[in-house]
């Protein structure tokens, strides 16, 4: 047993109103850059679409992720080490910026210096790659947003697997529901994999997964590695970039910006205790549909005496153990198991887990024939699905969703029941394999929210790893060397640095 | 006049491959070391496939050849020939052939890669100078090389060959007055070593360092044991430090 702390995200579907303000802040503070205009390391996607970039899912097509070969031994789905270096010059299945969108911006100057004219000016839009006029845009970051565009192209959506799809595009049997995105910080990290340099790494003891800007060539194997398209290539400074989960907040016990910023409460962060040693068997189980029991194999009880002693054995710090013990994450992933990985047939063993979204129950249901799995209504006549969200959750597998979908019911009902009638029906709970206590404790972390049982984040231990004495005057975070942030203008080694803009004095 | 006894010669082949050699190392050093942030291939495939696809994998391949070609058969010592039995004819025919099928499919290469810099708007506008620089250079390289073959079929018995590494590996043993051996060549290939020298010492410049990481990352990666890779910021005493100190915190507290 080789224990390893990792901090963990779950995402409450059910209660996600797809406002983008993760999205926006997390642009904000980490993607307004040259380069990566067109990259957003958050983003939410309605559901079904065919997603950004176009496709993602489709593994046939992007070949990210991994693959079990037919002798049992795993590797990245785009080749083995061999395959990677032989496909250096060029990468076959390297997305061009296109099957993104081309960022753009518009010529809002022309709205206040136009000439007088017999029109009204407006603002025409433009390519912030090339600077020159783009007549007509073709796709944006959400281009499909509350089922924009027609079923047939958005239909193409991978969920649709195994499932008569044609209904679904008809105005009174149409469903939807939003995916936000970001990147999964997978206990078997593809694009770490993929990397030749080995600028991609794992942190120790966070589990955060991050790109070493000083050593990254730029080989862009991690772009195509990565099943979930979140590793982007800054076509400017010509290195990869992704999600950091932001690990400078992390590390001081804060959310990141997106979970901070979620007007619907639906993330949660906490840390999850896991044996290291199993994640290669995890990761190789032969049936697709096996790999989401496999990762919950993986997870170690932090409650265990043994675990406990083991992960101090290994350094793990005491207040990390406590906020294993305390993880909303343990909860919702392992006790309630109402949270599921995203797709864990590429074998990445994410880490930000999904709880499936309740929807209206059927129309044709609703009059009369509605399908009752004795006082509560049958999940399989909710409006979404079950089999997609099978599909994107579980690999297809329904009965897990089932009854997570089944205890989300029964947890309205519960404390309908107490609250509106005053009856405590511990009959409702039971049905679902749990009791009154755990539905309460359900609602108070997953209706209430409140920001202390959303987020149980332990703060870092630096005095371990550095003295602060030798901090002093430091620069904190930079890009350049040292203090040097690149301000000159001009660089002996090429490469167009952006002066950093000072405050100046106002006279 | 400082300058009154120049000699060009002397200048390309006693002097340029020094100057050019230290600039490559010192440069490569002193990039590596401050700006390892600059350090890239620069790719631009996200930006436009076409032509990138195949223009990159004929260019490399083609260059890579070429190259290691050089590097073989102008530094192998003339010695090791003798002892193999190894015609210097028959050397030489075999690098022209090789050099030659190998220029002709580096340049094709290069050639797709410069027209897809120069005229695709994506491409252009996100080319620094030292980028086109770079290609254009290679490109007249490559043309020039491929030129002198026409001029080596002239004379097909070695000589001239012999000549040029005996010079090359002179400069390696610090023979400082080899130059002399090699003035009597023609232009084209005194052109082609000089510009090959200025390419060398615009190297650490431009994103030609990706070459030396080039070299060296099949090593790494596959000489990687398994695939992931892990990063701790504590020191193995430090985090072994740690455990102890909990353990003995909880030896002191009350069992759980």
């Amino acid at each position: 047993m080789k224990i390893r702390a990792q901090i963990g995200m779950v995402l409450n579907l059910d209660k996600c109103i797809g406002c983008h303000t993760c999205s926006v802040t997390c642009k904000n503070v980490w993607t307004s850059r040259d380069g990566v205009e067109y990259a957003w390391f958050n983003n939410v996607e309605s559901k079904p679409g065919t997603g950004y970039p176009t496709d993602w899912e489709n593994q046939k097509r992007w070949n990210g992720g991994w693959e079990r070969s037919a002798s049992g031994k795993l590797h990245p789905k785009q080749g083995g080490k061999w395959r990677i270096l032989a496909n250096i010059f060029a990468n076959p299945d390297l997305p061009q910026i296109d099957d993104y969108y081309e960022p753009f911006d518009f010529d809002y100057d022309h709205l206040k210096s136009a000439p007088e004219m017999e029109a009204f000016p407006t603002a025409r839009p433009r390519s912030k790659i090339t600077g020159e006029r783009i007549e007509k845009i073709e796709k944006g970051p959400n281009w499909e947003e509350i089922l924009g565009g027609e079923f047939s192209k958005r239909s193409e959506d991978y969920n649709f697997e195994g499932i008569q799809k044609e209904i679904y595009g008809e105005y009174e049997n149409t469903f939807m529901m939003y995916l936000p995105r970001l990147c999964e910080h997978c206990l078997n990290p593809a694009c770490a994999a993929s990397c030749p340099s080995g600028a991609i790494y794992k942190r120790e003891e966070d589990g955060i997964v991050l790109i070493d800007q000083e050593k990254c060539r730029g080989w862009r194997m991690c772009v195509s590695g990565c099943p979930y398209k979140k590793v982007y290539y800054n076509w400017s400074t010509n290195k990869s970039e992704k999600c950091t989960l932001c690990y400078p907040r992390i590390e001081s016990g804060n959310p990141t910006v997106c979970s901070e910023t979620c007007v619907g409460r639906i993330r949660y962060i906490g840390v999850m205790l896991y044996d290291a040693d199993k994640i290669e068997a995890a990761a190789n189980m032969e049936e697709k549909q096996d790999l989401y029991d496999a990762q919950l194999g993986v997870f170690l009880d932090p409650n265990d005496p043994e675990v406990i002693r083991q992960a101090r054995a290994e350094g793990i710090a005491e207040n990390w153990i406590k906020a294993a013990q305390e993880s909303p994450i343990w909860k919702m992933a392992m006790d309630w198991k109402i949270a599921f990985p995203l797709h864990p047939e590429y074998r990445t063993l994410p880490m930000v887990w999904y709880v499936p979204p309740l929807s209206p129950i059927q129309n044709a249901a609703e009059a009369g024939a509605i399908g009752m799995n004795g006082a509560m209504p049958d999940v399989r006549n909710l409006r979404i699905p079950v089999r997609y969200l099978a599909n994107m959750l579980t690999a297809g597998d329904e009965a897990p969703i089932v009854t997570a979908l089944e205890r989300m019911l029964a947890m309205r009902a519960y404390m309908r029941s107490r609250n509106v009638e005053g009856v405590t029906d511990e009959a409702i709970a039971t049905r679902v394999g749990l009791d009154g206590r755990t539905i309460e404790d359900m609602y108070k972390i997953m209706a209430l929210a409140d920001y202390e049982d959303r987020f149980v984040i332990p703060t870092t231990h630096r005095e371990q790893v550095e003295d602060a004495y030798d901090l002093r005057g430091g620069c904190g975070f930079t890009d350049g060397n040292g203090c040097s942030t690149g301000t000159s203008k001009t660089s002996l080694f090429g490469s167009a640095k952006r002066p950093l803009k000072m405050p100046k004095e106002v006279a | 006049m400082f300058f009154s006894n120049f000699n060009l010669d002397f200048f390309i082949f006693g002097i340029m491959p020094y100057v050019a050699l230290t600039v490559l190392i010192i440069g490569s050093i002193a990039r590596y070391e401050r700006d390892p942030f600059t350090w890239k291939s620069s790719s631009s495939q996200l930006l436009r496939r076409k032509q990138l696809v195949w223009g990159s994998i004929l260019f490399h391949v083609g260059i890579l050849v070429v190259f290691f070609g050089h590097l073989i058969g102008l530094f192998t010592p003339i010695w090791v020939l003798d002892l193999l039995g190894v015609p210097y004819g028959l050397k030489q025919w075999f690098a022209v052939l090789l050099g030659g099928a190998f220029g002709i499919v580096s340049l094709i290469g290069a050639t797709m890669l410069l027209h897809r810099r120069l005229i695709d708007p994506r491409i252009r506008a996100t080319s620094s100078f030292a980028d086109i620089l770079i290609l254009v250079l290679i490109w007249i390289q490559l043309f020039v090389g491929l030129g002198t073959i026409i001029l080596t079929m002239e004379h097909m018995d070695g000589g001239e060959m012999v000549r040029f590494m005996t010079w090359s590996q002179s400069v390696v043993t610090l023979e400082l007055n080899a130059w002399t051996d090699v003035v009597s060549v023609h232009w084209l290939y005194k052109f082609h070593i000089l510009l090959g020298l200025v390419i060398v010492a615009l190297f650490p410049f431009t994103r030609l360092v990706h070459i030396w990481s080039g070299l060296a990352v099949p090593f790494r990666y596959l000489l990687r044991p398994g695939y992931q890779l892990v990063r701790s910021r504590r020191s193995r005493a430090s985090a072994r430090a740690a455990a102890d100190a909990h353990m003995r915190d909880a030896a002191r507290q009350p069992a759980e």
